[in-house]
C-alpha cells in the first residue's frame, strides 16, 4: 500500500515562532518572502539523500507537516488537529529563542502529538511535570530547533544557549539554533547541516530498517478505527 | 483630618485595583507572550485602576461613605487623571509602538509617534462637530469638551457590544439553534481532509522530483554544445517548467481546499461539543436562561424603538419606579428612603460588576484571537483605550439608573453635558447593532446547513 512508503515528520511549535519559514527553508532552500498565518496544516516535501556520500546512498522524500495553531486553542481545534498526528515518523519541535514561553510550551506540544488519544495533561503528566524517562524510551526521533537567533542581544546569548541545552537534554534530542531568514545557517558542511542530516537519517532508519513491532506503541486505537471506516466503503 | 483618612482609603483601593489589573494582564492576556516592555503593563493597569475608582466613587456616593467634599475632590482628581491617560498617554504609546514595528521609521521613532498623536487629536476634535453635545457657553479648553467626545466614542462602543451581546447570548445558550452533527459526519470530513493532504503531498513530490531532474540536467546542459543541442535543451526545459507551473497551480487550489475543510471540521467538532454540553445539567440550565434572555432582548429592542420613535426620554430610574409601583399599586408600605438606597446600591453594584467582568472576558477573547508576538503591545494598548472609554461612558449612562439624589454628583462632576443626547445615541446604535447581529447570525446559520448537506 502506498502509505507504507511515506515518511512523515511533524513540525510543531507555538504560533509565530517561524515554522512555516523553517519548512520553506528546509524544502525549497530559499527564504520565505511573505510569511502569513498557517490555517490547519501545510505540507512540504524535502528530498533527502540517505547516507550521503557513501555507496549506500539512496534518495527519500520526507514530508514535513507544519501544523499551525497555539497550545491553548479551543478543544474543537485540538481534536481536529489530532487527525494530522497519525503515523508520525519524526517530530521537529520549534521554539522562539526570544520568547521563553514558546520553549516551555514545547513539553505540551510533544505530549499532544505523542499521546493524542488522552487529554492534554495525559497519564504521563501530573501538575504540569513530565516524565523524562518517557522521552528517553520514546520511539519517535525528536529534533529541537530554536529560531530568531539573530534577534538575541549579545549579552543574553549565553543564558539562552544554556537554557536550550537543558531543553534538548530533557527531550533527549539534538538542537539547532538558527535564523530562518538566512540560509547560511544550514549551508552544506556546517554543524547544523550535519545535525539535520543525522536526524533525517535516524528517521529513515527507524522507519525502514528497524521493523520493530514496539515501534507501533506511539499509535492508538484511533488509527485502527480509521482503517475500519475506510474498509466500510 | 477626615480628608486625610478618606484620601488614604482612596489611595489604598487604587493600589488594590492596580494590582488586580497587573495580575489580569500577566495571567490572562499575556499568558503566551513575554512582557518585554513594562510600560505597556503599567499603562494598562493604571487605566484599569482609575476606571474602577470611578465606579467605587459611585458606590460611595450611594452608601454615603466618606465626606462629600472629599468625594467631590476625588471625583475631579480621578476624572482629570483618566482623561489625561485616555487622551494623551495611551494614544501616544499606541503611535510609538506602531511606529516601532515598521522598520523604515525606526530611527525617528519619537518624531513619528508625535505626528501620529497629533493626527489622532485632530480627528478626536473633529468628532465633536456633527453631534449636538455641547452648549456654546463652554470655552475651547474646558473639561467638558474632552469628556463629551470621550463619551460619544464610549457610548458607541457600549451600544455596539451590548447590541451584539443581547442577540448572541440567547443564540449561544439555546440548543434550539444547534444543528445535528453525528460522529460519522465528522469522520467523513476528516477523511476528506486527509485525502486532500495526501494529494497535495503526491503533487509536491512530483514537483520536487522534476526540480531535481531539472537541476541535474541543467548541469549536463552546460556540456551540450552546438546549435541543435541548444534548441533541444530549450524545448525540454520549457515543457518541464510549464508542467511545474500547472502542478503548482493545482497544489495552490488543493491547499485552499484543505484549509476550508480544516475550518469546517473545527466547526463541526465545536457544534458536537456544544450538543454534548447541552445534555448536561449545566447545559439545560443555560438553555433555560437562553429563553429568558431572548425575551429580555426582544423587550430591549422594543423599548429602544419606542424611545426613538416617540422621542421619549425616561425621567425616573427603575428603582424609584419600582418603589412607586409597589407602594402605590400593591399597597405595601415601607421606609422608602432606606430601601431606595439599598436597592440602588445592589442594582448599581450588579451593573458595575457584570459590565467589568463582561468587558474583561470579551477583551481576553479578542486579544487571544487576533494578537501575534509582534503586535501584542499595540493590541493591548488599544484594548486599554477601549476599556477606559467604555468605563467612562458607563458612568455617564449609569446616571439614568440612579435615583435623583445620587445623580447630582455625577452631573456636577461631569459638567453640563447633554445627557439626553447620549441616551438617545445609545438607543440608536443599540438598535442598529442588534438588528445587524440578527441579520448576520441568520445568514451564518442558514449557510452552514447547506454546506453540511453538500458533503
Amino acid at each position: 500500500m502506498a502509505s507504507l512508503d511515506r515518511i512523515k515528520v511533524l513540525v510543531l511549535g507555538d504560533s509565530g515562532v517561524g515554522k512555516s519559514s523553517l519548512v520553506h527553508l528546509l524544502c525549497q532552500n530559499q527564504v520565505l518572502g511573505n510569511p502569513s498565518w498557517t490555517v490547519g496544516c501545510s505540507v512540504d516535501v524535502r528530498v533527502h539523500d540517505y547516507k550521503e556520500g557513501t555507496p549506500e546512498e539512496k534518495t527519500f522524500y520526507i514530508e514535513l507537516w507544519d501544523v499551525g495553531g497555539s497550545i491553548g486553542s479551543a478543544s474543537s481545534v485540538i481534536s481536529t488537529r489530532a487527525v494530522f498526528y497519525n503515523s508520525v515518523n519524526g517530530i521537529i519541535l520549534v521554539h522562539d529563542l526570544t520568547n521563553k514561553k514558546s520553549s516551555q510550551n514545547l513539553y505540551r506540544w510533544s505530549l499532544e502529538a505523542l499521546n493524542k488519544d488522552s487529554s492534554p495533561t495525559g497519564v504521563i503528566v501530573s501538575n504540569g511535570d513530565y516524565d523524562r524517562e518517557q522521552f528517553a524510551e520514546n520511539p519517535v526521533p525528536l529534533l529541537l530547533i530554536g529560531t530568531k537567533f539573530d534577534q538575541i542581544p549579545d549579552n543574553k546569548r549565553n543564558d539562552v544557549l544554556t537554557r536550550t541545552a537543558f531543553l534538548s537534554e530533557d527531550f533527549n534530542a539534538e538542537e539547532i539554533n538558527l535564523d530562518c531568514t538566512n540560509p547560511r545557517y544550514l549551508a552544506a558542511g556546517t554543524s547544523n547541516a550535519v545535525k539535520l542530516s543525522r536526524f533525517f537519517d535516524k528517521v529513515i532508519e527507524k522507519r525502514y530498517f528497524t521493523r520493530d513491532p514496539s515501534q507501533m506503541t506511539g499509535f492508538t486505537d484511533r488509527k485502527r478505527f480509521n482503517f475500519k471506516s475506510l474498509h466500510y466503503d | 483630618m477626615s480628608f486625610l483618612v478618606d484620601s488614604v482609603i482612596m489611595v489604598t483601593s487604587q493600589v488594590l485595583f492596580f494590582g488586580f489589573g497587573w495580575l489580569f494582564f500577566m495571567r490572562q492576556l499575556f499568558k503566551d507572550y513575554e512582557v518585554r516592555q513594562y510600560v505597556v503593563q503599567v499603562v494598562f493597569s493604571v487605566t484599569f485602576a482609575f476606571s474602577c475608582t470611578m465606579f467605587e466613587l459611585i458606590i460611595f456616593e450611594i452608601l454615603g461613605a466618606l465626606s462629600s467634599s472629599s468625594r467631590y475632590f476625588h471625583w475631579k482628581l480621578n476624572l482629570y487623571v483618566i482623561l489625561l491617560v485616555l487622551i494623551f498617554v495611551v494614544p501616544f504609546y499606541i503611535g510609538y509602538f506602531v511606529v516601532s514595528n515598521i522598520r523604515l521609521l525606526q530611527r525617528q521613532r519619537l518624531l513619528f509617534a508625535c505626528m501620529v498623536w497629533f493626527t489622532f487629536m485632530y480627528f478626536f476634535w473633529k468628532l465633536g462637530d456633527p453631534f449636538p453635545i455641547l452648549s456654546p457657553k463652554h470655552g475651547i479648553l474646558s473639561i467638558e469638551q474632552l469628556i463629551s467626545r470621550v463619551g460619544v466614542i464610549g457610548v458607541t462602543l457600549m451600544a455596539l457590544l451590548s447590541g451584539f451581546g443581547a442577540v448572541n447570548c440567547p443564540y449561544t445558550y439555546m440548543s434550539y439553534f444547534l444543528r445535528n452533527v453525528t460522529v460519522s459526519d465528522i469522520l467523513a470530513l476528516e477523511r476528506r481532509l486527509l485525502q486532500t493532504m495526501d494529494m497535495i503531498v503526491s503533487k509536491k513530490k512530483r514537483i520536487a522530483m522534476t526540480r531535481r531532474q531539472m537541476y541535474q540536467r541543467g548541469e549536463d546542459q552546460n556540456k551540450q554544445t552546438g546549435f541543435w543541442g541548444m534548441i533541444k535543451s530549450v524545448t525540454s526545459t520549457q515543457t518541464s517548467s510549464e508542467n511545474l507551473a500547472l502542478i503548482q497551480q493545482e497544489v495552490d487550489a488543493l491547499e485552499e481546499l484543505s484549509r476550508q475543510l480544516f475550518l469546517e471540521t473545527v466547526d463541526l467538532q465545536a457544534t458536537k461539543e456544544r450538543i454534548e454540553y447541552s445534555k448536561t445539567f449545566q447545559g439545560k440550565y443555560f438553555n433555560f436562561l437562553g429563553y429568558f434572555f431572548s425575551i429580555y432582548c426582544v423587550w430591549k429592542i422594543f423599548m429602544a424603538t419606542i424611545n426613538i420613535v416617540f422621542d421619549r426620554v425616561g425621567k425616573t430610574d427603575p428603582v424609584t419606579r419600582g418603589i412607586e409601583i409597589t407602594v402605590n399599586y400593591l399597597g405595601i408600605q415601607f421606609d422608602v428612603k432606606f430601601w431606595s438606597q439599598h436597592i440602588s446600591f445592589i442594582l448599581v453594584g450588579i451593573i458595575i460588576v457584570t459590565s467589568i467582568r463582561g468587558l474583561l472576558i470579551t477583551l481576553t477573547k479578542f486579544f487571544c484571537a487576533i494578537s501575534s508576538s509582534k503586535s501584542s503591545n499595540v493590541i493591548v494598548l488599544v484594548l486599554a483605550q477601549i476599556m477606559g472609554m467604555y468605563f467612562v461612558s458607563s458612568v455617564l449612562l449609569m446616571r439614568m439608573s440612579m435615583p435623583l439624589e445620587y445623580r447630582s454628583i455625577v452631573t456636577e462632576v461631569l459638567g453640563e453635558l447633554q445627557f439626553n443626547f447620549y441616551h438617545r445615541w445609545f438607543d440608536v446604535i443599540f438598535l442598529v447593532s442588534a438588528l445587524s447581529s440578527i441579520l448576520f447570525l441568520y445568514l451564518a446559520h442558514k449557510q452552514s446547513p447547506e454546506k453540511h448537506m453538500a458533503l
